[in-house]
């Protein structure tokens, strides 16, 4: 078998469709993003972006119940917007197999927290695999719907940061055609009202003592020996890092499934070895499961609680070994991401920041308005909360209500913007609510949203009108403006802030780095004109820097939009 | 089990991830194990952004830590000097000698450091530079700068050139392959 390279969220959409997936819904998130856009490369699956993970997990839901096998896609933060569905479907389990991807970022390389999923495994007693490269995403991925199936259970898939961005050798198969398994009125089973549930619950409870026993002998999880004086219990990546650092010179209880976990075969582990180590990123879920039996393991002892784990640290944890490093005697300053040139969130924030005005943010590209030189943001925390927030904060406070704003993406509003909007028209806040609307949803990697007109499979749809929405949720007030020309955007602001009602800007313009947004030439500043005053630097735009005392635009990155023409009094760029 | 770790560094919108999948891509063609870690999501905003590929008999860890790097192909100068200390003892660097301010330099808060390449040197790297924008240019594009470095980079490694240029018109599009293997063969004989 001819064996390819695929990114691990390319191997589940593989593995997936092998096992004849046919319905995808999912919110993009990264790292999960990729799994759902490789799906929809595969003609025989209906494949779609939910406005949000709650819709995509109860779609993929319904579909299941409908008698096909259906997948859902998300980010950790994802599963707690999509828990509500999830613990209950876990009750009324499923017709044809649900199984639900949710990719954790230890480290947080793109998210605002860095919660372990698999606690949601356990508090809604489904069934969790773990895979450790993309073989095993290919193998885990199809497997899954044959156990969600077994088990009547959903079955979570939980990814990694760098197992779902790290490309690795992977077999292909052919597909699986499954005809739809029919469906069979059953109010006992899917209507979960306190009479049935309760009778469900039962059920779910002896679910989870067959899978447990299940788990002793299933081929996800595996004992390894090599030298024994070493052991290591690991799931996922943590199962890379330790055969890097430790090779033959341990040996390796490997966990496939990670909930429910089996007691036996941790046991006879831990009999046979040495010292024994549990390595695991993030929470120590494994670790107080093996001191749940009595077990003598090392855990969060040597190992870190906080950021993702990598060779380096199990082999100093376990061995004491370091390896040597060159190491430069220069200070390297640091350089985090910045909003792109041409990024229509820079003239926003940079008259937010100019009439000091406390932002709401939320969870997009424009959260980058936080850092410096533009420093618009006073909180961010999770989907929609922009919106929500603010209203809590004029109601406790109503004076900031004039100095206040929100900020928040198309897609965000769309995911769980609106019904703070909702909640600020009922309960009467005076607060504004911008949304920044670049027709695409950015940080993610451009994905169509329900405001675009566009479906995940290209197709041309009906687009949401954000005027008539927020129209329709009782707001009266609604300013469109154009967040490149500086004083028209100050001039809506302003009118929003100063009426005694809420108002809503829509600050719109495509994302820059969308393919028919076509640059302009490169602006170019005119050495005998520049006065070195630093005006145009206050926007953070990343092809202007300071040459020799004075501005200098670099070709290559310029497109030309002309925010910081707006901003120099010497007429110096052109 | 001498597996060979490279990593390609850079900023965010140069191109590093096109020229990981072509190195990937030519590994694979002679019948190594290979790995490949990239980075998506936030850090791809022209933040600093790194690519590791990893190859051999057999590849555990796909990412590459301190001391473990035999090979880093830089985008650009000071993250040349960012990630030197992922370098092994002796190992090779080649560096683009572009440089790109960072936001701190930017907005005046640090200053882009003086004689990064001597400081290279002196903390005992390989180092190899080379103008890639001025060879992209010549090639067609200023856009070009990934596939010039990784003609430098092919240059290091037992590879027949030819698998290179099939990876390269493989994998870019049929209206710039030509542009690209002019670019290759900059990068290759530079």
């Amino acid at each position: 078998m001819k064996k390819e390279l695929f990114l691990g969220n390319e191997a589940v959409a593989r593995g997936f469709w092998e096992a004849g997936c046919r319905f995808v819904s999912s919110y993009p998130g990264t790292p999960s993003t990729e799994i759902t856009e490789y799906a929809a490369e595969y003609a025989e699956m209906d494949c779609e972006w939910a406005p949000n993970e709650k819709v995509a997990l109860e779609a993929a839901y319904g579909a299941a119940v409908a008698g096909a096998r259906s997948f859902c896609g998300m980010k950790h933060v994802g599963l707690n917007v999509a828990a509500d569905p999830l613990f209950t479907a876990s009750y009324t389990g499923i017709n044809a197999g649900l199984v639900v991807a949710v990719a954790d970022d230890p480290g947080m390389h793109s998210s605002q927290n860095e919660q372990d999923s698999r606690h949601y495994a356990r508090a809604s007693k489904t069934l969790m695999l773990e895979p450790a490269d993309s073989a095993e995403c290919r193998d885990f991925a199809a497997a899954a719907f044959a156990l969600s199936e077994a088990f009547d259970t959903p079955v979570l898939l939980r990814m990694s940061t760098r197992v779902s961005h790290s490309r690795s050798l992977t077999e292909t198969g052919s597909r699986a055609e499954i005809p739809l398994r029919p469906y069979e009125k059953n109010p006992g089973k899917y209507v979960m009202m306190p009479a049935m549930a309760q009778k469900r619950h039962v059920l779910v409870e002896e679910r989870i003592l067959r899978q447990r026993a299940w788990a002793e002998t299933c081929a996800f999880n595996r004992a390894e020996y090599h030298d024994k004086s070493i052991g290591v219990i690991c799931a996922g990546i943590n199962y890379q890092y330790a055969r890097e650092a430790l090779g033959e010179r341990a040996s390796y209880l490997k966990l496939g499934c990670v909930y429910p976990l089996p007691e036996r075969l941790i046991r006879d582990f831990c009999a046979a070895c040495g010292a024994v180590y549990v390595a695991e990123d993030l929470d120590d879920c494994i670790e107080q499961h093996c001191k749940s039996l009595g077990l003598e393991v090392h855990g969060k002892d040597v190992f870190p609680r906080v950021g993702e784990f990598s060779q380096s640290i199990l082999r100093r944890a376990i061995l004491g070994e370091e390896l040597p490093a060159g190491a430069l005697d220069l200070a390297v300053p640091a350089r985090p991401p910045v909003l792109c040139p041409g990024c229509p969130h820079r003239g926003l924030f940079y008259v937010l920041k100019k009439r000091k005005i406390f932002v709401s943010g939320d969870i997009g590209c424009y959260t980058l308005g936080a850092l410096a030189p533009l420093e618009s943001m006073d909180t961010c925390v999770c989907m929609g909360a922009s919106i929500s927030g603010l209203h809590g904060h004029n109601k406790a406070d109503p004076e900031n209500a004039a100095r206040s704003v929100a900020v928040i993406g198309d897609s965000t509003f769309m995911h769980s913007g609106v019904t703070g909007l909702i909640n600020i028209a009922y309960n009467r806040s005076n607060s504004v609510v911008i949304i920044l609307d670049n027709s695409i949803t950015g940080m993610t990697g451009h994905q169509q949203n329900p405001t675009t007109g566009i479906t995940l499979k290209g197709d041309p749809t009906a687009a949401v009108s954000l005027e008539k929405v927020c129209e329709a949720v009782g707001i009266r007030r609604v300013f469109v403006v154009d967040p490149y020309d500086l004083s028209a955007t100050e001039e809506a602001l302003t009118q929003a802030l100063a009426a005694a009602e809420p108002a809503v800007i829509i600050s719109r313009r495509p994302c820059a780095l969308l393919k028919y947004v076509k640059p302009k030439p490169s602006l170019r500043v005119d050495p005998e004109k520049c006065t070195g005053c630093r005006a145009c630097m206050r926007i953070g735009c990343p092809a202007i820097s300071m040459k020799n005392k004075y501005a200098a635009v670099d070709p290559t990155q310029c497109v030309g939009c002309g925010v910081c023409v707006q901003l120099c009094r010497f007429g110096a760029v052109t | 089990m001498n597996n060979t770790s490279i990593m390609i560094v850079g900023v965010g919108g140069q191109g590093t991830l096109l020229a990981s999948r072509l190195l990937g891509a030519a590994l694979l063609s002679q019948g190594y194990d290979v790995k490949v870690s990239e980075v998506h999501g936030m850090s791809q905003r022209g933040g600093s952004v790194v690519t590791y590929v990893k190859y051999g008999q057999a590849v555990a860890s796909p990412i590459i830590d301190r001391g473990e790097a035999d090979i880093i192909l830089a985008f650009e100068q000071l993250e040349a000097a960012r990630w030197l200390p992922y370098l092994k003892p002796g190992g090779k660097l080649i560096a683009n000698t572009q440089t790109i301010d960072p936001m701190p330099v930017i907005t005046g808060a640090a200053a882009y450091p003086d004689g990064i390449f001597p400081a290279l040197r002196a903390a005992g790297a390989d180092l190899r530079e080379l103008d890639a924008l001025s060879l992209a240019l010549q090639a067609g594009s200023a856009r070009a700068v990934n596939v010039v470095l990784l003609g430098a980079l092919a240059r290091q490694l037992e590879i027949p050139r030819g698998v290179w240029e099939t990876a390269v018109q493989t994998t870019v599009k049929p209206q710039f392959a030509e542009m690209n293997l002019r670019a290759f063969a900059r990068g290759y004989e530079a």
